[in-house]
């Protein structure tokens, strides 16, 4: 069949939302592409880049507001059922319903697609194998982990083979346990059905498996190719340079990024700098920046590559993607110095709900200034940690010193030397920037012109806008709003969950230079995050899995432990779990 | 599509709407225990009937023709009669709350009956209106009745030529029973809150955990998930409806003079209605919080106030009658109490169920669109 018509065909398509501001936002502005069938397809950008509007356009859930659009060869403005008989598509959040089993949710989908009891037989055994589900086919999709659900979703979007396959950001969210998971079944899948597959997501690691890889940005298509046509826009521009001994990483990795004129992008990685210079950048200011450290040229990899188109394409907006001038001068923090002994410690820490223990026995110091990082896959007990730690929980037993106070018996005590930043936004979204810190200066217990002094040197510290609404910020800033709420009161110890969840790459780099700089003046700051990657700023990190400690030290010193060395942190971090994991299995067999 | 697709279709998903209700429990909890709770609360809780209402009497005049003319209070079931001496007394008691009303025999009684036009003063307490209005009518009823005696007595005999007494007679519910006509209002309220308040959380609760993005990009038809959403619940709301019927009968002893054919055929008209409505809501406000709230203000309360479940619509303002007329509720109110309380009038159950079909098309319509298979 050599008629088939591509998978996509889109011309000139653009829609446009009401902003949170009320003033219109272009989600797409003006693509124009084309699919070939049969092929493996990725949607890359940062959150925002409008990714998940295209997936949609695409299924036919929203309706453009011009240009064209036709999948499967057929026009979406005349037949969109006829397209969503065909195609099938995984949300985001692929919407289970969490009251029914994981056999009446695969049930429910196969008998809306009509698919026959005989194919179905052999089609269900065949995903429960692959996503590892056999065993749980009474359970409530509700009472399932989240990897498990995620791979539940897809497992009913491929109830039937389709003749073309939309998954908007599937391993968004997703520990890197289920992340690879999930790609494995897509790829047997790819092989054994023929299937065409579009795919959006913000991991490049994921976009370099693709067949074709499409780059948004702002709405806007920035290119496409394959992917080895795409990585040869940053040949001659990738190096790695190492620090001299003793300085970390991220110190050379922040001088960097102060310096666009010559480096586009740094990121601190096994004790070393990966960094792509501007082209044609004068080597002789390159040599002196980086005080004739040692610097080897790398191969360049697709994430270089995107970075540079990113860059380039933002140039001239000011987003939260340039770092507040807070980076240069480091803020007055109060150190109530009592030397260089540990901020927090904690002893044989235990908590437990109900019969379930979401953390065990975990012990670990965290020394003062240091940037200390808790990772670990979904339900690892990161968040019941953090949350003791910031005596938002009791703990059921152990010890726990924080800022040299005991949270058992001076939780108040603690909390008046600690900031801690929520994952999600915690600030009130109908305040403007000033009434929201003002609020927060009075709750630390701030008072008359020590407060005002304090809100407006943070609001000028962060370099914030202190009329404008806070629901209408960016995410960046918001998270900047967060971060300068939480320092208000001069904590000795910034707690940070999922700091950087859900913003896009440079956003992601200038908060990370900012935490830096907060670092270097003196504050400790315990951070939780699900990128690997950035598990490489900090000084010294633990990986919970299934409530345990599993690593505690240096990012290289548990990298050596894994036997990875080189590579990405993404890699040591799945043999820590697995061989982890591993070994508890034959300890129950041995039982 | 063919007919055997959507056929599969639509039994898949009643067969997931089914068995989500039955694992919420406070789906459960408000379809079938709190209609109980409001039968038991209306039937016996609520009655606006007069019962052993203190009365006080004002004996002026001791003539035997005054203690003859209140006699008949005391024969009364619903007047406990307190005979006082003085005006100020009585006064005294209906201030104090002890008395619910004065009757007043004047000195001259007796003279003025031997003339042929005896006055008896009756005081009511109006702060509660409706028990004043009740007592009004019991009084007036013991009274006239002993004026009926003697009037037959006297038919013969001269003196009581000329008076007119008024006979009066309630018809349907004979007694002035309150429980006879909230129980059958109470069908209507019943169905409104299934119907309505159930519903209204459907669609939303799809919308808030994203399960439709999913559902619409698959062959189902917008038509096929609205009906799915009506079936489990039509169920619960005949459940009900039969808790309701057995009841009124059992319990109440509330006569079921219409047939019961038309009295189903319409309940059913009124609860589809009713879910659509709740459907609709859930459909346009895709917030739960929100469409319960909606549904509560724009449903239940309607049909609790303005659909003449306990107040008539004949004595409210013109803009409220006009109100009244679009609640769904005002007209299934009219044609369930009579077919409960009067009989079967054919032609006004099927103006009714016409009315309901009116309605549940243009909900349909409006719901329909709702989910119309689009995010924006």
């Amino acid at each position: 069949m050599n008629d088939t018509p591509p998978s996509v065909v889109i011309k000139a398509l653009s829609k446009t939302f009401d902003g949170p501001d009320g003033k219109p936002f272009q989600a797409i502005d003006g693509i124009s592409l084309s699919i070939p069938p049969g092929t493996l397809a990725a949607v890359v950008g940062p959150d925002g880049a409008g990714k998940t509007t295209l997936m949609r356009m695409m299924a036919g859930l929203l309706r453009p507001d011009g240009g064209r659009l036709h999948v499967l060869g057929i026009d979406l403005a005349e037949d969109a059922q006829e397209v969503q008989n065909r195609i099938s598509y995984m949300p985001q959040r692929f919407g289970l319903y969490e009251d029914l089993s994981v056999q009446e949710n695969l049930d429910l989908y196969a008998d809306l697609h009509g698919v026959p009891a005989d194919v179905r037989v052999e089609r269900f055994s065949r995903l429960l194998a692959m996503t590892d589900l056999a065993h749980f086919t009474d359970r409530p999709a509700g009472k399932l982990s989240g990897g498990m659900k995620q791979k539940l979703g897809l497992a009913c979007t491929l109830v039937r083979v389709p003749d073309l396959l939309l998954l908007d950001e599937p391993s968004v969210g997703v520990d890197p346990l289920s992340r690879r998971d999930l790609w494995e079944i897509i790829e047997q899948l790819i092989e054994s059905d023929g299937l065409s597959v579009i795919v959006s997501t913000a991991y490049m690691d994921e976009a370099e498996r693709c067949d074709h890889v499409f780059v948004m940005n702002r709405g806007m298509l920035l290119a496409d190719g394959t992917p080895d046509e795409l990585k040869a826009g940053a040949r001659g521009l990738t190096h790695v340079v190492s620090p001299d001994d003793g300085v970390p990483a991220r110190d050379l990795q922040a001088r960097m990024i102060d310096a666009p004129e010559l480096v586009v992008d740094a990121v601190p990685s096994g004790g070393q700098v990966r960094f792509i210079c501007q082209p044609g950048c004068n080597e002789a200011a390159l040599k002196a920046l980086l005080h004739d450290c040692d610097c080897q040229p790398r191969e360049e990899e697709l994430e270089d590559a995107f970075m540079l188109l990113l860059h380039q394409h933002d140039d001239g907006h000011g987003d939260a993607s340039s770092p507040p001038p807070l980076a240069s001068q480091a803020p007055a923090v109060a150190t109530n110095g009592n030397g260089d002994g540990p901020v927090i410690v904690v002893r044989d820490l235990v908590r437990r709900f109900g019969d379930f223990t979401a953390v065990a026995n975990t012990s670990f110091e965290v020394k003062r200034g240091e940037i200390f990082g808790l990772l670990g896959p979904n339900g690892a007990g990161k968040t019941t940690t953090f949350r003791m730690l910031c005596g938002l929980l009791p703990a059921t037993s152990g010890e726990l010193l924080v800022a040299g106070v005991n949270l058992r018996n001076a939780r108040a005590a603690a909390r008046a030397r600690i900031g801690y930043v929520a994952q999600k936004f915690s600030l009130y979204s109908n305040l403007s920037v000033y009434e929201n810190l003002d609020f927060f200066g009075g709750a630390y217990g701030l008072r008359g012109k020590e407060r005002r002094d304090r809100v407006n040197e943070i609001i000028r510290q962060f370099d914030l806008d202190p009329d404008v609404h806070s629901g209408n910020l960016p995410l960046g800033y918001k998270q900047r709003l967060a971060m300068a709420a939480g320092l208000l009161h001069q904590p000795e110890i910034l707690f940070l969950d999922e700091p950087t969840s859900g913003i896009d790459p440079l956003a992601r780099r200038a908060f990370w230079r900012t935490i830096t700089a907060l670092s270097q003046s003196g504050v400790t700051v315990v951070v939780t995050t699900h990128f690997m990657e950035e598990a490489e700023y900090c000084d010294r990190i633990a990986i919970q899995d299934a409530g345990r400690l599993l690593a505690l030290g240096t990012p290289r010193g548990v990298r050596e432990r894994s036997g990875i060395v080189s590579g990405h942190m993404n890699e040591a971090f799945i043999a820590i779990v697995e061989k982890a994991r591993a070994a508890e299995a034959e300890g129950q067999e041995a039982a | 599509m063919s007919n055997a697709a959507f056929k599969t279709r639509l039994i898949a998903l009643v067969r997931k709407e089914t068995r989500q209700m039955l694992r919420d429990r406070s789906n459960l909890l408000v379809g079938l225990i709190l209609p109980v709770v409001l039968i038991l609360l209306f039937g016996y809780g609520l009655s606006f009937d007069v019962k052993n209402a203190p009365i006080a009497v004002v004996m002026e005049s001791n003539s035997a023709a005054a203690r003859e003319a209140v006699s008949g209070l005391a024969g009364s079931r619903y007047l406990v009669p307190v005979e006082v001496t003085s005006m100020a007394e009585a006064d005294a008691l209906l201030r104090a709350g002890k008395a619910d009303a004065i009757v007043r025999v004047p000195i001259d009684f007796a003279e003025q009956q031997a003339r042929g036009n005896a006055q008896v003063q009756l005081i009511l307490n109006g702060i509660d209106s409706t028990t004043a209005t009740s007592l009004e009518a019991y009084i007036n009823g013991a009274i006239g009745t002993v004026a009926l005696r003697r009037m037959d007595r006297g038919k013969s005999g001269a003196g009581s030529t000329g008076s007119i007494v008024l006979a009066q007679r309630i018809w349907f519910n004979e007694a002035g029973i309150s429980t006879w006509y909230l129980v059958p209002g109470l069908v209507a309220l019943i169905m409104t809150l299934v119907g309505a308040f159930l519903t209204s959380m459907l669609i939303a609760r799809e919308w808030e955990r994203g399960t439709l993005e999913a559902l619409f990009v698959t062959p189902v038809r917008p038509l096929e998930l609205v009906l799915a959403k009506i079936a489990p619940y039509l169920l619960i709301g005949l459940l009900d409806l039969a808790m309701c019927i057995l009841a009124a009968r059992i319990l109440f002893q509330v006569p079921i003079r219409g047939s019961l054919l038309a009295i189903l055929i319409t309940s059913i008209a009124y609860l589809v209605v009713s879910l659509l409505m709740g459907l609709f809501i859930s459909g346009v406000t895709r917030n739960q919080f929100a469409a319960s709230q909606m549904a509560l203000l724009t449903s239940f309360m309607p049909a609790m106030m303005l659909s003449g479940f306990v107040f008539d619509l004949r004595n409210v303002p013109f803009a409220v009658k006009v109100a009244s007329q679009i609640v769904p509720a005002t007209h299934f109110m009219g044609v369930i109490k009579t077919l409960f309380l009067a009989g079967t009038d054919w032609a006004m159950v099927a103006k009714g169920c016409v009315i309901m079909l009116g309605y549940a098309l243009l909900l349909l319509a409006l719901t329909w669109r709702t989910v119309r298979k689009r995010l924006d």
